[in-house]
């Protein structure tokens, strides 16, 4: 901290030498409050100005409160807004897959399919490589690069999403379906059952793109929660594993992964949470088309947030506004259920043993 | 010996694929810049800066109103979100510490840091844009704003909690009320990392899309008033990326090009600023 701030921070002897100077000095720094310290102080001289305390404190409650009446005013908000659809379609509008707006039927399933898939698929390309790079931070890179290959990887995290979706539209579909989902079908494709998820056209967009970009996105997330989570494990555990013989990567896999493996759980919830709720990037490469057309993840497809951002400029008021409500509606209970989970994974890990922030 | 040797292979098999998962997180990150700099900088020209969103079809035009839009927007985001949230922070650390509101505060807030904004865009919409009857850039302030709160709350309260409870005992002593003591000691020495906070709320709600569709949407013309639908960058970006027509494109990799390094400038500014203030 900025020790020497404290002389300039603290200046306490106005206050009690001289009820003028403290006044005019409340005056200065108080704004608003002023008046009623100044008053406070003219009438009952060295006695402090009581009434601004209580303000202030109860004013900084009540912005507190704020944050509760937020997440109340979003779940009242979107009931409220999704209510003709909740009545009309009941809880049948989870399964049903058509969504036909000119002929009033909405059916979630399609969008909460390519929702999920697309977060899947960015799952498991992302927390192998996270893993990697939190190994690599903590146990591997010679000091003096581990602060700027650190910010690097943050640098990832603070691209804006319309960056990754307007490059992975523009830039990265074009060489994907030139260059690797050809060799991907002709390889992976083979391969009887899981040979139907790499089979199809390649176009570039679908929902392997939009996995892929997705990916990218949530690495730098869950691989800072890794590094500091493996940062925090007692250099004691490490030594006397070490001391036993064992290599680096047994040091890595038996000892500071299930140390830390509560934490690690929740920096992969935080990842999901991420993936679930990205629009921009997934918007670009996901293909928004409303069919489904088997198994292929080579098919262009629509999630929850892509098909917000696309229709809802266009939708009239009535039933089709609410539909997609709804989709939001159901697109922050599956986000909230998963970063509640993760808080609290990553709560609990701060009451056991030492904090990630 | 052989098992030795097994353990040995693993070992380095294990240790190559953590260094090719660093490799496979930079190369993107490069990737990304790389082309963001070739195209974004073939685009700019200083018309960019003076002329209008042009109609489909024209060959010429600028972003100039997408550009002073997301100014005017995410400066009033970032003066209205920055002192509540702090006046959070302030509750969360000095005065409720250990109360259920605090707890239950400090546990919504971090829901909401990484909520979908996209749902913040609906329930802005549903709450202000449906019941004003149009699409308004005060909307759009709105939405940034709610995603401002939760950042510098977040700050705050971590910035506060390191102050060492010395200074506040001291500033007691001398007979500071609670108020005093927050405003006058705490809130001054942990200004740099507050700052650092707000800096990178801005450098967030700078690239936001997705709540704006549904507040500000975006306006073809010069418009500077908070009751209309206001033209900004990311939608910009978005409608012009997804057309077919090359000069939309264009404009859109220059617009990509502002927003990252306006981004990373003030992500690397908020870093370099706080290490310079708070020596550890």
């Amino acid at each position: 901290m900025p020790k020497d701030d404290v002389p300039k921070a603290a200046p306490p002897e106005p206050i009690v030498n001289s009820v003028p100077q403290d006044a005019a000095a409340l005056a200065r720094g108080q704004g608003a409050n002023s008046v009623e310290s100044a008053a406070m102080s003219d009438s009952t001289r060295l006695a402090p100005p009581k009434l601004t305390n209580w303000v202030f404190e109860n004013l900084t409650r009540l912005f507190a409160f704020l944050t509760f009446l937020v997440l109340a005013g979003i779940v009242i908000s979107l009931i409220y807004a999704s209510w003709p659809t909740l009545q009309k379609f009941g809880v049948k509008f989870l399964w049903t897959s058509e969504w036909n707006p000119p002929m009033e039927q909405f059916g979630a399933l399609i969008p909460v399919y390519g929702t999920l898939v697309t977060s899947i698929i960015a799952l498991i390309i992302a927390v192998p490589v996270s893993f990697g790079i939190a190994m690599f931070l903590t146990e591997l890179s010679p000091s003096w690069l581990k602060r700027p290959l650190g910010i690097a990887i943050e640098l990832l995290a603070a691209i804006p999403s319309i960056v990754y979706g307007m490059w992975g539209l523009l830039v990265f579909a074009p060489i994907f379906g030139k260059y690797i989902q050809p060799v991907l079908s002709a390889s992976l494709g083979k391969i009887p059952v899981i040979g139907a998820l790499f089979s199809g056209p390649a176009l570039g967009i679908g929902l392997l793109s939009a996995g892929i970009i997705l990916a990218i996105m949530i690495i730098p997330f869950i691989a800072s929660v890794m590094r500091d989570v493996f940062e925090v494990t007692p250099t004691m555990l490490k030594e006397s594993a070490y001391a036993l013989g064992c290599t680096t990567w047994e040091v890595e896999w038996n000892v500071v992964l299930p140390y830390t493996k509560v934490g690690v759980t929740g920096g992969i919830m935080l990842g999901l949470g991420r993936a679930l709720g990205e629009t921009m990037a997934v918007t670009f490469v996901i293909g928004n088309t409303n069919f489904l057309s088997g198994a292929s993840l080579f098919m262009p497809g629509n999630s929850i947030t892509s098909a917000l951002a696309n229709e809802f400029a266009e939708a009239g008021q009535g039933l089709h506004t609410s539909a997609l409500m709804e989709l939001g509606l159901v697109l922050f209970i599956i986000t909230f259920l998963v970063l509640a989970f993760s808080k609290l994974l990553l709560m609990k890990l701060r009451v056991g043993e030492g904090s990630r922030t | 010996m052989q098992l030795a040797a097994k353990r040995k292979l693993i070992n380095q098999v294990a240790l190559t694929l953590s260094l090719f998962a660093m490799a496979f997180g930079l190369f993107w990150l490069i990737w990304i810049l790389f082309t963001t700099l070739q195209l974004g900088v073939s685009g700019l020209s200083y018309t960019l800066f003076t002329q209008m969103t042009p109609p489909p079809g024209a060959t010429s035009g600028g972003l100039a109103n997408a550009i002073v839009g997301s100014l005017i927007m995410v400066g009033l985001a970032t003066v209205i979100g920055t002192p509540i949230g702090i006046m959070a922070g302030v509750f969360l650390a000095e005065y409720g510490a250990g109360s259920w509101l605090a707890h239950a505060t400090r546990f919504i807030n971090d829901i909401l840091l990484s909520a979908p904004s996209i749902v913040i865009g609906l329930f802005v919409y549903a709450f202000y844009v449906s019941q004003a009857g149009n699409f308004s850039g005060g909307a759009g302030v709105v939405a940034l704003a709610l995603i401002v709160v939760p950042v510098v709350v977040r700050t705050t309260e971590n910035m506060l909690l390191l102050v060492p409870n010395s200074l506040r005992e001291a500033a007691f002593a001398l007979g500071a009320q609670h108020f005093q003591v927050i405003t006058l000691v705490t809130l001054k020495a942990s200004r740099a990392g507050i700052m650092t906070g707000v800096l990178l709320a801005v450098a967030r709600i700078a690239g936001e899309t997705a709540p704006l569709l549904f507040t500000a949407l975006s306006n073809q013309f010069w418009s500077v008033d908070l009751g209309k639908p206001m033209a900004n960058l990311p939608v910009t970006i978005f409608k012009f990326a997804m057309s077919p027509f090359e000069d939309w494109q264009r404009l859109a990799w220059a617009g990509v090009f502002l927003i990252t390094v306006g981004v990373l400038v003030l992500n690397i500014l908020a870093r370099v600023f706080f290490k310079s203030e708070t020596p550890k």
